[in-house]
Protein backbone atom coordinates (compact mmCIF):
# COMPACT_ATOMS: atom_id res chain seq x y z
CA UNK A 1 0.00 0.00 0.00
CA UNK A 2 2.88 2.03 1.04
CA UNK A 3 4.53 1.84 -2.61
CA UNK A 4 1.41 3.07 -4.05
CA UNK A 5 1.17 5.83 -2.04
CA UNK A 6 4.55 6.65 -2.61
CA UNK A 7 4.77 8.99 -5.92
CA UNK A 8 7.09 7.78 -8.33
CA UNK A 9 9.42 10.39 -8.21
CA UNK A 10 10.32 9.30 -4.61
CA UNK A 11 10.32 6.10 -5.46
CA UNK A 12 13.13 7.03 -8.30
CA UNK A 13 15.05 9.09 -6.00
CA UNK A 14 15.69 6.65 -3.38
CA UNK A 15 16.34 3.73 -5.83
CA UNK A 16 19.01 6.43 -6.92
CA UNK A 17 20.06 6.20 -2.85
CA UNK A 18 20.34 2.87 -2.56
CA UNK A 19 22.16 2.35 -6.06
CA UNK A 20 24.57 4.82 -4.72
CA UNK A 21 25.08 2.89 -1.45
CA UNK A 22 26.21 -0.51 -2.85
CA UNK A 23 28.38 1.11 -5.37
CA UNK A 24 30.23 2.78 -1.88
CA UNK A 25 29.92 -0.69 -0.51
CA UNK A 26 30.77 -2.68 -3.20
CA UNK A 27 34.16 -1.15 -4.28
CA UNK A 28 36.32 -1.40 -1.03
CA UNK A 29 34.02 -4.71 -0.37
CA UNK A 30 35.59 -6.30 -3.61
CA UNK A 31 39.11 -5.43 -3.03
CA UNK A 32 39.31 -6.11 0.26
CA UNK A 33 38.19 -9.68 -0.39
CA UNK A 34 40.15 -10.04 -3.40
CA UNK A 35 43.53 -8.51 -1.80
CA UNK A 36 43.09 -9.16 2.02
CA UNK A 37 40.22 -12.26 2.87
CA UNK A 38 41.66 -14.63 -0.31
CA UNK A 39 45.57 -14.11 0.68
CA UNK A 40 44.84 -15.38 3.77
CA UNK A 41 43.07 -18.40 2.64
CA UNK A 42 45.68 -19.21 0.13
CA UNK A 43 47.96 -19.09 3.04
CA UNK A 44 45.73 -21.60 4.66
CA UNK A 45 45.84 -23.93 1.83
CA UNK A 46 49.58 -23.63 0.72
CA UNK A 47 50.36 -24.29 4.61
CA UNK A 48 48.64 -27.88 3.94
CA UNK A 49 51.16 -28.21 1.01
CA UNK A 50 54.68 -29.74 0.49
CA UNK A 51 57.64 -28.30 -0.85
CA UNK A 52 58.70 -29.42 -4.16
CA UNK A 53 61.43 -27.86 -6.70
CA UNK A 54 59.36 -26.14 -9.27
CA UNK A 55 58.09 -22.74 -10.18
CA UNK A 56 56.07 -21.99 -7.82
CA UNK A 57 57.57 -24.47 -5.35
CA UNK A 58 54.60 -26.38 -3.82
CA UNK A 59 52.67 -29.16 -4.58
CA UNK A 60 48.93 -28.19 -5.64
CA UNK A 61 46.55 -28.72 -2.46
CA UNK A 62 43.64 -29.36 -5.07
CA UNK A 63 43.75 -31.30 -8.09
CA UNK A 64 41.39 -32.04 -10.90
CA UNK A 65 43.00 -35.31 -12.98
CA UNK A 66 40.57 -37.55 -14.87
CA UNK A 67 37.27 -35.98 -13.46
CA UNK A 68 38.07 -36.31 -11.09
CA UNK A 69 38.60 -33.88 -7.93
CA UNK A 70 41.14 -34.30 -5.25
CA UNK A 71 41.85 -32.80 -2.01
CA UNK A 72 45.67 -33.57 -0.90
CA UNK A 73 45.61 -32.01 2.16
CA UNK A 74 49.05 -32.78 4.50
CA UNK A 75 49.69 -31.63 8.42
CA UNK A 76 53.58 -32.84 8.04
CA UNK A 77 54.63 -28.84 7.77
CA UNK A 78 52.44 -28.43 11.57
CA UNK A 79 54.07 -31.76 12.56
CA UNK A 80 57.50 -30.40 11.28
CA UNK A 81 57.45 -27.27 13.01
CA UNK A 82 55.88 -29.24 16.62
CA UNK A 83 59.07 -31.18 16.38
CA UNK A 84 62.00 -28.98 15.63
CA UNK A 85 62.72 -27.19 19.23
CA UNK A 86 63.75 -23.95 17.07
CA UNK A 87 60.15 -22.77 15.89
CA UNK A 88 58.68 -23.05 19.62
CA UNK A 89 61.88 -21.15 20.69
CA UNK A 90 61.16 -18.30 18.04
CA UNK A 91 57.38 -17.89 19.18
CA UNK A 92 58.40 -18.28 22.66
CA UNK A 93 61.41 -16.13 22.28
CA UNK A 94 58.74 -13.44 20.08
CA UNK A 95 56.20 -13.41 22.88
CA UNK A 96 58.85 -12.74 25.57
CA UNK A 97 60.36 -9.32 23.89
CA UNK A 98 57.13 -8.17 23.00
CA UNK A 99 55.76 -8.42 26.48
CA UNK A 100 58.95 -6.74 27.70
CA UNK A 101 58.90 -4.09 25.03
CA UNK A 102 55.16 -3.36 25.25
CA UNK A 103 55.77 -2.91 29.31
CA UNK A 104 58.45 -0.43 28.51
CA UNK A 105 56.59 1.25 26.46
CA UNK A 106 53.44 1.51 28.69
CA UNK A 107 55.73 2.12 31.68
CA UNK A 108 57.36 5.82 29.30
CA UNK A 109 54.65 5.99 27.62
CA UNK A 110 51.56 6.67 30.01
CA UNK A 111 53.37 9.25 32.01
CA UNK A 112 53.43 11.15 28.76
CA UNK A 113 50.39 11.26 27.67
CA UNK A 114 49.18 12.19 31.37
CA UNK A 115 51.64 15.36 30.94
CA UNK A 116 50.00 15.63 27.47
CA UNK A 117 46.57 15.81 28.42
CA UNK A 118 47.15 18.16 31.46
CA UNK A 119 49.12 20.48 29.25
CA UNK A 120 47.17 23.66 28.14
CA UNK A 121 45.21 23.27 24.57
CA UNK A 122 47.90 25.08 22.73
CA UNK A 123 50.47 23.24 23.87
CA UNK A 124 48.60 19.62 23.65
CA UNK A 125 48.88 20.55 19.78
CA UNK A 126 52.72 20.85 19.71
CA UNK A 127 53.08 18.28 21.67
CA UNK A 128 51.09 15.68 19.87
CA UNK A 129 52.95 16.91 16.74
CA UNK A 130 56.47 16.37 18.56
CA UNK A 131 55.36 12.37 19.41
CA UNK A 132 53.46 11.80 15.85
CA UNK A 133 56.52 13.76 13.91
CA UNK A 134 59.25 10.36 14.32
CA UNK A 135 56.64 7.88 13.09
CA UNK A 136 56.57 9.82 9.96
CA UNK A 137 60.06 9.77 8.87
CA UNK A 138 61.82 6.49 8.05
CA UNK A 139 60.86 3.34 10.32
CA UNK A 140 64.14 1.88 8.96
CA UNK A 141 66.27 4.76 9.22
CA UNK A 142 65.17 5.36 13.32
CA UNK A 143 65.94 1.66 13.97
CA UNK A 144 69.33 1.87 12.22
CA UNK A 145 70.04 5.25 14.37
CA UNK A 146 70.34 3.13 17.43
CA UNK A 147 72.97 0.55 15.19
CA UNK A 148 75.17 3.86 15.68
CA UNK A 149 74.84 4.64 19.63
CA UNK A 150 74.75 0.70 20.73
CA UNK A 151 77.69 -0.53 18.84
CA UNK A 152 80.82 -1.67 20.36
CA UNK A 153 82.64 1.49 18.84
CA UNK A 154 79.42 3.37 19.33
CA UNK A 155 78.54 6.48 21.19
CA UNK A 156 76.96 4.91 23.99
CA UNK A 157 80.50 3.02 24.47
CA UNK A 158 82.64 5.70 24.02
CA UNK A 159 80.65 8.74 26.29
CA UNK A 160 80.18 5.70 29.21
CA UNK A 161 83.85 5.24 28.70
CA UNK A 162 85.29 8.83 28.86
CA UNK A 163 82.96 8.58 32.00
CA UNK A 164 84.91 6.34 33.59
CA UNK A 165 81.84 3.96 34.10
CA UNK A 166 82.93 1.04 32.14
CA UNK A 167 86.78 0.29 31.10
CA UNK A 168 86.18 -1.83 27.99
CA UNK A 169 83.31 -1.58 25.61
CA UNK A 170 80.01 -3.19 26.61
CA UNK A 171 78.47 -5.39 24.04
CA UNK A 172 74.80 -4.09 23.85
CA UNK A 173 74.26 -4.18 19.68
CA UNK A 174 72.85 -6.96 18.63
CA UNK A 175 71.57 -9.01 22.14
CA UNK A 176 67.98 -8.95 22.63
CA UNK A 177 68.18 -5.72 24.74
CA UNK A 178 68.69 -3.89 21.96
CA UNK A 179 65.86 -5.67 20.15
CA UNK A 180 63.52 -4.28 22.88
CA UNK A 181 64.76 -0.95 23.36
CA UNK A 182 64.64 -1.06 19.54
CA UNK A 183 60.73 -1.85 19.80
CA UNK A 184 60.31 0.91 21.98
CA UNK A 185 61.76 3.31 20.64
CA UNK A 186 60.01 2.43 17.18
CA UNK A 187 56.45 1.62 19.02
CA UNK A 188 56.39 4.80 21.89
CA UNK A 189 53.86 6.83 19.85
CA UNK A 190 51.39 4.07 19.11
CA UNK A 191 51.62 3.94 22.80
CA UNK A 192 51.47 7.66 23.99
CA UNK A 193 48.31 8.39 21.36
CA UNK A 194 45.23 6.00 22.23
CA UNK A 195 45.78 6.41 25.96
CA UNK A 196 46.34 10.28 25.41
CA UNK A 197 42.99 10.36 23.62
CA UNK A 198 41.53 8.33 26.44
CA UNK A 199 42.51 10.69 28.96
CA UNK A 200 42.14 14.22 27.24
CA UNK A 201 38.48 12.93 27.54
CA UNK A 202 38.78 12.45 30.85
CA UNK A 203 35.57 13.56 33.24
CA UNK A 204 37.77 16.27 34.95
CA UNK A 205 35.25 16.84 37.52
CA UNK A 206 35.74 13.16 38.89
CA UNK A 207 38.79 14.18 39.93
CA UNK A 208 37.88 17.52 41.65
CA UNK A 209 35.32 16.18 43.37
CA UNK A 210 37.88 13.37 44.61
CA UNK A 211 40.47 15.80 45.96
CA UNK A 212 37.53 17.97 47.41
CA UNK A 213 36.55 14.71 49.71
CA UNK A 214 40.41 14.64 50.68
CA UNK A 215 41.57 12.15 48.27
CA UNK A 216 45.48 12.40 47.79
CA UNK A 217 46.56 13.05 44.42
CA UNK A 218 48.20 9.05 44.25
CA UNK A 219 45.07 7.26 45.50
CA UNK A 220 42.85 9.24 43.19
CA UNK A 221 45.27 7.84 39.98
CA UNK A 222 45.01 4.37 41.16
CA UNK A 223 41.05 4.78 42.03
CA UNK A 224 39.72 7.03 39.13
CA UNK A 225 42.26 7.54 36.22
CA UNK A 226 44.40 4.64 36.06
CA UNK A 227 40.83 2.30 35.90
CA UNK A 228 39.23 4.93 33.31
CA UNK A 229 41.85 4.89 30.95
CA UNK A 230 42.26 1.05 30.58
CA UNK A 231 40.65 0.98 27.30
CA UNK A 232 43.29 3.34 26.14
CA UNK A 233 45.80 0.93 28.00
CA UNK A 234 44.34 -1.78 26.03
CA UNK A 235 44.49 -0.08 22.49
CA UNK A 236 47.96 1.05 23.35
CA UNK A 237 49.45 -2.21 24.30
CA UNK A 238 47.63 -3.97 20.84
CA UNK A 239 49.18 -1.33 18.95
CA UNK A 240 52.63 -2.17 20.14
CA UNK A 241 52.34 -5.59 21.09
CA UNK A 242 50.60 -7.96 17.65
CA UNK A 243 52.95 -6.18 15.52
CA UNK A 244 56.85 -6.47 17.63
CA UNK A 245 55.49 -10.85 17.76
CA UNK A 246 55.61 -10.47 13.90
CA UNK A 247 58.70 -7.65 13.79
CA UNK A 248 61.37 -8.25 11.69
CA UNK A 249 63.18 -5.06 10.33
CA UNK A 250 64.61 -4.60 13.96
CA UNK A 251 65.71 -8.23 14.85
CA UNK A 252 67.74 -8.29 11.74
CA UNK A 253 69.09 -4.70 12.36
CA UNK A 254 69.68 -4.75 16.03
CA UNK A 255 69.44 -8.63 17.15
CA UNK A 256 72.15 -11.10 17.26
CA UNK A 257 72.53 -14.91 16.80
CA UNK A 258 70.38 -15.58 19.93
CA UNK A 259 67.32 -13.20 19.41
CA UNK A 260 65.10 -15.55 17.94
CA UNK A 261 61.96 -14.28 16.78
CA UNK A 262 59.23 -15.47 14.37
CA UNK A 263 59.17 -12.89 11.98
CA UNK A 264 62.87 -13.15 10.87
CA UNK A 265 62.56 -17.39 10.95
CA UNK A 266 59.80 -16.99 8.76
CA UNK A 267 61.40 -14.55 6.33
CA UNK A 268 64.41 -16.85 6.42
CA UNK A 269 61.97 -19.91 5.63
CA UNK A 270 60.81 -17.91 2.98
CA UNK A 271 63.89 -15.91 1.36
CA UNK A 272 66.57 -18.16 2.52
CA UNK A 273 65.64 -21.67 2.17
CA UNK A 274 62.57 -21.09 -0.52
CA UNK A 275 60.35 -23.11 2.04
CA UNK A 276 56.95 -21.90 0.92
CA UNK A 277 54.57 -24.20 2.63
CA UNK A 278 56.69 -24.19 5.91
CA UNK A 279 56.76 -20.20 5.74
CA UNK A 280 52.78 -20.46 5.22
CA UNK A 281 52.17 -22.82 8.29
CA UNK A 282 54.70 -20.48 10.29
CA UNK A 283 52.52 -17.00 9.64
CA UNK A 284 49.01 -19.88 9.96
CA UNK A 285 50.42 -20.39 13.46
CA UNK A 286 51.68 -16.90 14.23
CA UNK A 287 47.93 -15.49 13.17
CA UNK A 288 46.33 -18.23 15.42
CA UNK A 289 48.71 -16.89 18.65
CA UNK A 290 47.87 -13.25 17.79
CA UNK A 291 43.63 -14.11 17.13
CA UNK A 292 42.73 -13.25 21.09
CA UNK A 293 44.79 -9.83 21.46
CA UNK A 294 43.55 -8.58 17.31
CA UNK A 295 40.19 -9.15 18.86
CA UNK A 296 39.94 -7.65 21.55
CA UNK A 297 41.80 -4.79 19.86
CA UNK A 298 38.70 -5.18 17.34
CA UNK A 299 36.22 -5.01 20.09
CA UNK A 300 38.00 -2.11 21.60
CA UNK A 301 37.61 -0.29 18.01
CA UNK A 302 34.46 -0.83 17.63
CA UNK A 303 33.47 0.26 21.13
CA UNK A 304 35.16 3.83 20.68
CA UNK A 305 32.87 3.97 17.49
CA UNK A 306 29.78 3.26 18.98
CA UNK A 307 30.87 6.08 21.86
CA UNK A 308 31.78 8.45 19.02
CA UNK A 309 28.66 7.59 16.17
CA UNK B 1 41.14 21.65 36.39
CA UNK B 2 43.45 20.06 39.30
CA UNK B 3 46.10 22.18 40.21
CA UNK B 4 49.60 20.79 38.55
CA UNK B 5 53.00 21.46 40.18
CA UNK B 6 55.31 23.06 37.81
CA UNK B 7 57.94 19.98 37.85
CA UNK B 8 55.60 16.63 38.77
CA UNK B 9 57.08 13.23 37.66
CA UNK B 10 55.10 13.10 34.65
CA UNK B 11 56.51 15.91 33.40
CA UNK B 12 59.59 14.71 33.97
CA UNK B 13 58.53 11.41 31.73
CA UNK B 14 56.96 13.31 28.98
CA UNK B 15 60.36 15.60 28.84
CA UNK B 16 62.99 12.59 28.88
CA UNK B 17 60.63 10.65 26.56
CA UNK B 18 60.73 13.73 24.12
CA UNK B 19 64.76 13.23 24.70
CA UNK B 20 64.40 9.65 23.70
CA UNK B 21 62.59 9.94 20.70
CA UNK B 22 64.40 12.39 19.58
CA UNK B 23 68.14 11.99 20.41
CA UNK B 24 68.74 9.22 18.22
CA UNK B 25 67.70 11.24 14.71
CA UNK B 26 69.64 14.19 16.18
CA UNK B 27 72.52 12.09 16.38
CA UNK B 28 72.29 10.37 12.78
CA UNK B 29 71.96 13.90 11.66
CA UNK B 30 75.21 15.16 13.50
CA UNK B 31 77.32 12.67 12.25
CA UNK B 32 75.72 12.66 8.73
CA UNK B 33 78.26 15.88 8.12
CA UNK B 34 81.12 13.77 9.84
CA UNK B 35 84.70 14.07 7.80
CA UNK B 36 85.06 10.37 9.45
CA UNK B 37 83.73 6.85 7.70
CA UNK B 38 83.79 5.56 11.43
CA UNK B 39 81.35 6.55 13.98
CA UNK B 40 83.78 6.83 17.16
CA UNK B 41 85.79 9.66 15.72
CA UNK B 42 84.61 13.33 14.65
CA UNK B 43 87.13 13.77 12.17
CA UNK B 44 85.83 17.55 11.43
CA UNK B 45 82.83 18.89 9.01
CA UNK B 46 82.02 18.18 5.77
CA UNK B 47 79.86 17.59 3.58
CA UNK B 48 80.97 14.61 1.00
CA UNK B 49 78.60 12.12 1.88
CA UNK B 50 75.65 14.01 0.45
CA UNK B 51 77.99 14.32 -3.09
CA UNK B 52 78.31 10.78 -2.92
CA UNK B 53 75.03 10.38 -2.24
CA UNK B 54 73.41 12.47 -5.19
CA UNK B 55 75.71 10.48 -7.33
CA UNK B 56 74.64 6.96 -6.46
CA UNK B 57 72.57 6.24 -9.23
CA UNK B 58 71.12 2.95 -7.11
CA UNK B 59 69.92 5.18 -4.68
CA UNK B 60 68.63 7.73 -7.16
CA UNK B 61 66.69 5.63 -9.18
CA UNK B 62 65.35 3.59 -6.07
CA UNK B 63 64.05 7.11 -4.76
CA UNK B 64 62.02 7.94 -8.01
CA UNK B 65 60.58 4.20 -7.96
CA UNK B 66 59.55 4.88 -4.48
CA UNK B 67 58.10 8.30 -4.69
CA UNK B 68 56.17 7.15 -7.59
CA UNK B 69 54.52 3.86 -5.90
CA UNK B 70 53.87 5.60 -2.37
CA UNK B 71 51.47 8.79 -4.63
CA UNK B 72 50.03 6.00 -7.14
CA UNK B 73 49.19 4.15 -3.76
CA UNK B 74 48.33 6.89 -1.18
CA UNK B 75 45.83 8.67 -4.08
CA UNK B 76 43.99 5.01 -4.66
CA UNK B 77 44.37 4.48 -0.85
CA UNK B 78 42.76 8.04 -0.07
CA UNK B 79 39.64 6.55 -2.79
CA UNK B 80 39.19 3.71 -0.81
CA UNK B 81 39.91 4.32 2.56
CA UNK B 82 37.04 7.28 2.00
CA UNK B 83 34.65 4.92 0.44
CA UNK B 84 35.00 2.61 3.66
CA UNK B 85 34.71 5.41 5.85
CA UNK B 86 31.65 6.23 4.32
CA UNK B 87 30.55 2.84 5.05
CA UNK B 88 31.71 2.52 8.49
CA UNK B 89 29.69 5.40 9.79
CA UNK B 90 26.99 5.95 7.69
CA UNK B 91 25.58 2.50 6.63
CA UNK B 92 25.37 1.12 9.94
CA UNK B 93 22.47 -1.65 8.53
CA UNK B 94 23.84 -2.78 5.01
CA UNK B 95 24.64 -6.61 5.06
CA UNK B 96 28.35 -7.00 5.44
CA UNK B 97 28.95 -3.95 7.06
CA UNK B 98 30.71 -5.69 10.16
CA UNK B 99 32.76 -7.95 7.88
CA UNK B 100 34.13 -4.61 5.66
CA UNK B 101 34.85 -3.00 9.46
CA UNK B 102 36.89 -5.82 10.49
CA UNK B 103 38.61 -6.35 6.94
CA UNK B 104 39.70 -2.79 6.83
CA UNK B 105 40.85 -2.25 10.38
CA UNK B 106 43.05 -5.40 10.44
CA UNK B 107 45.60 -4.52 8.39
CA UNK B 108 46.36 -1.91 11.54
CA UNK B 109 47.79 -4.11 13.54
CA UNK B 110 48.50 -7.76 11.38
CA UNK B 111 52.06 -8.27 11.34
CA UNK B 112 54.29 -7.20 7.87
CA UNK B 113 55.47 -10.62 7.50
CA UNK B 114 51.87 -11.93 7.18
CA UNK B 115 50.72 -9.32 4.90
CA UNK B 116 53.62 -9.55 2.83
CA UNK B 117 53.26 -13.73 2.46
CA UNK B 118 49.73 -14.05 1.79
CA UNK B 119 49.52 -11.22 -0.79
CA UNK B 120 52.90 -12.52 -2.78
CA UNK B 121 50.99 -15.95 -2.66
CA UNK B 122 47.93 -14.07 -4.29
CA UNK B 123 49.72 -12.75 -6.65
CA UNK B 124 51.61 -15.91 -7.61
CA UNK B 125 47.94 -18.17 -7.86
CA UNK B 126 46.76 -15.07 -10.04
CA UNK B 127 49.80 -15.63 -12.66
CA UNK B 128 48.65 -19.19 -12.39
CA UNK B 129 45.28 -18.92 -13.22
CA UNK B 130 44.80 -15.86 -15.24
CA UNK B 131 47.88 -15.09 -16.64
CA UNK B 132 48.31 -11.50 -14.52
CA UNK B 133 50.90 -10.30 -13.36
CA UNK B 134 53.35 -11.94 -15.26
CA UNK B 135 55.96 -9.84 -13.83
CA UNK B 136 56.07 -8.43 -9.63
CA UNK B 137 56.91 -5.02 -9.86
CA UNK B 138 55.40 -1.98 -9.33
CA UNK B 139 51.86 -2.45 -10.08
CA UNK B 140 52.20 -5.63 -7.37
CA UNK B 141 53.38 -3.22 -4.77
CA UNK B 142 50.88 -0.52 -5.65
CA UNK B 143 48.30 -3.04 -5.37
CA UNK B 144 49.71 -4.28 -1.46
CA UNK B 145 50.40 -0.38 -0.14
CA UNK B 146 47.07 0.65 -1.59
CA UNK B 147 45.38 -2.32 0.42
CA UNK B 148 47.08 -1.41 4.13
CA UNK B 149 47.26 2.81 3.42
CA UNK B 150 43.47 2.22 3.09
CA UNK B 151 42.89 1.10 6.86
CA UNK B 152 44.96 4.00 8.21
CA UNK B 153 43.17 6.50 5.60
CA UNK B 154 39.73 4.71 6.36
CA UNK B 155 40.55 5.96 10.09
CA UNK B 156 41.52 9.64 9.53
CA UNK B 157 38.72 10.28 7.54
CA UNK B 158 36.09 8.23 9.72
CA UNK B 159 36.97 10.20 12.29
CA UNK B 160 36.12 13.46 10.17
CA UNK B 161 33.22 12.37 9.14
CA UNK B 162 31.37 11.95 12.21
CA UNK B 163 32.07 15.03 13.41
CA UNK B 164 30.12 16.59 10.35
CA UNK B 165 26.86 18.15 10.73
CA UNK B 166 24.24 15.88 8.35
CA UNK B 167 21.99 18.93 8.12
CA UNK B 168 23.63 20.46 5.46
CA UNK B 169 23.81 17.23 3.52
CA UNK B 170 19.90 16.54 4.16
CA UNK B 171 19.12 19.55 2.80
CA UNK B 172 20.62 19.85 -0.47
CA UNK B 173 19.01 16.05 -0.96
CA UNK B 174 16.18 17.40 0.02
CA UNK B 175 15.95 20.19 -2.50
CA UNK B 176 16.84 17.35 -5.17
CA UNK B 177 20.44 16.84 -5.16
CA UNK B 178 21.69 13.35 -6.39
CA UNK B 179 23.98 11.79 -3.72
CA UNK B 180 26.58 12.40 -5.79
CA UNK B 181 26.42 15.80 -5.93
CA UNK B 182 25.61 15.90 -2.86
CA UNK B 183 28.99 14.46 -1.86
CA UNK B 184 30.97 16.64 -4.44
CA UNK B 185 29.50 20.05 -3.21
CA UNK B 186 28.63 19.46 0.64
CA UNK B 187 30.78 16.98 2.13
CA UNK B 188 33.94 16.76 0.43
CA UNK B 189 35.05 20.32 0.97
CA UNK B 190 33.72 19.65 4.52
CA UNK B 191 36.23 16.66 5.09
CA UNK B 192 38.92 18.07 2.60
CA UNK B 193 41.81 18.61 5.44
CA UNK B 194 41.03 14.72 6.28
CA UNK B 195 41.53 13.54 3.03
CA UNK B 196 44.97 15.68 2.65
CA UNK B 197 46.26 14.56 5.91
CA UNK B 198 45.11 10.83 5.10
CA UNK B 199 46.72 10.82 1.74
CA UNK B 200 50.24 12.00 4.05
CA UNK B 201 49.72 9.67 6.11
CA UNK B 202 49.13 6.97 3.42
CA UNK B 203 52.44 8.17 1.70
CA UNK B 204 55.13 8.73 4.22
CA UNK B 205 53.74 4.63 5.10
CA UNK B 206 54.24 3.47 1.72
CA UNK B 207 57.33 5.59 1.22
CA UNK B 208 58.76 3.67 4.18
CA UNK B 209 57.56 -0.13 3.76
CA UNK B 210 60.37 -2.79 3.64
CA UNK B 211 58.43 -5.64 4.65
CA UNK B 212 55.75 -5.76 2.48
CA UNK B 213 57.69 -4.72 -0.78
CA UNK B 214 60.71 -7.03 -0.19
CA UNK B 215 57.45 -10.41 -0.95
CA UNK B 216 55.56 -9.21 -3.48
CA UNK B 217 58.45 -7.12 -5.41
CA UNK B 218 59.92 -8.52 -8.27
CA UNK B 219 63.47 -8.21 -9.79
CA UNK B 220 62.76 -5.21 -12.21
CA UNK B 221 61.38 -2.80 -8.57
CA UNK B 222 63.65 -1.60 -6.15
CA UNK B 223 62.34 0.49 -3.78
CA UNK B 224 64.58 3.23 -1.26
CA UNK B 225 64.30 0.74 1.82
CA UNK B 226 65.15 -2.13 0.55
CA UNK B 227 68.00 -0.48 -0.85
CA UNK B 228 68.74 1.40 2.21
CA UNK B 229 68.32 -2.14 3.98
CA UNK B 230 70.43 -4.03 2.12
CA UNK B 231 73.42 -1.51 2.88
CA UNK B 232 72.33 -0.99 6.83
CA UNK B 233 72.53 -4.86 7.41
CA UNK B 234 76.06 -4.29 6.38
CA UNK B 235 77.10 -1.77 9.15
CA UNK B 236 77.18 1.96 10.03
CA UNK B 237 77.05 4.21 6.66
CA UNK B 238 78.01 7.62 6.22
CA UNK B 239 75.47 8.06 2.78
CA UNK B 240 72.77 6.00 4.58
CA UNK B 241 73.04 9.15 7.38
CA UNK B 242 73.18 12.16 5.05
CA UNK B 243 70.14 9.69 2.99
CA UNK B 244 68.14 10.31 6.69
CA UNK B 245 68.98 13.67 7.35
CA UNK B 246 67.67 14.45 4.23
CA UNK B 247 64.52 12.36 4.62
CA UNK B 248 64.05 13.94 8.73
CA UNK B 249 64.19 17.46 7.24
CA UNK B 250 61.94 16.90 4.16
CA UNK B 251 59.36 15.14 6.77
CA UNK B 252 59.66 17.77 9.13
CA UNK B 253 59.06 20.36 7.33
CA UNK B 254 56.17 19.31 5.78
CA UNK B 255 54.84 18.03 8.31
CA UNK B 256 54.73 21.68 10.04
CA UNK B 257 53.59 22.91 7.02
CA UNK B 258 50.50 20.90 6.65
CA UNK B 259 49.98 21.04 10.68
CA UNK B 260 49.89 24.97 10.70
CA UNK B 261 47.51 24.79 7.74
CA UNK B 262 45.49 22.65 9.10
CA UNK B 263 45.61 24.21 12.50
CA UNK B 264 44.51 27.68 10.55
CA UNK B 265 41.28 26.16 9.02
CA UNK B 266 40.07 24.73 12.08
CA UNK B 267 40.50 27.95 13.88
CA UNK B 268 38.84 29.78 10.93
CA UNK B 269 36.06 26.90 11.01
CA UNK B 270 35.48 27.18 14.52
CA UNK B 271 35.11 30.98 14.53
CA UNK B 272 32.79 31.16 11.84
Amino acid sequence: MAKKLMPALLMARVRAVLFHRRVVFGIPFVWLLLFFLLPFALVLKISFSSAVMAIPPYEPVFSFVDNTFSVAVNFSNYLFLLSDSLYIAAYWGSVKIAVVATLVCLLIGYPMAYAMARASARMQLVLLLMVMLPSWTSFLIRVYAWMGILGNQGLLNNLLMWLGIINEPLRMLNTNFAVVLGIAYAYLPFMVLPIYTNLVKLDVRLLEAASDLGCRSLTTFWSITLPLSKAGIIAGSMLVFIPAVGEFVIPELLGGPDTLMIGKVLWEEFFNNRDWPVASSLAMVMLALLLIPIVLFHRFQAREMEKHG
Amino acid sequence: MVRSRAFSFSKIMLALGLLFLYLPMFVLIVYSFNASRLVSVWAGFSTQWYGELLRDRQILSAVWMSLRIAFYSASMAVCLGTLCAFVMTRFKRIRGHTLLSSMISAPLVMPEVITGLSLLLLFVQMAQTIGWPVDRGMATIWIAHTTFCSAYVAVVVSARLREVDRSMEEAAMDLGCTPLKTFFVITLPVIAPALVSGWLLAFTLSLDDLVIASFVSGPGATTLPMVVFSSVRMGVSPKINALATIIIIVVSLVAFVAWYLMRRSEEKRKRS
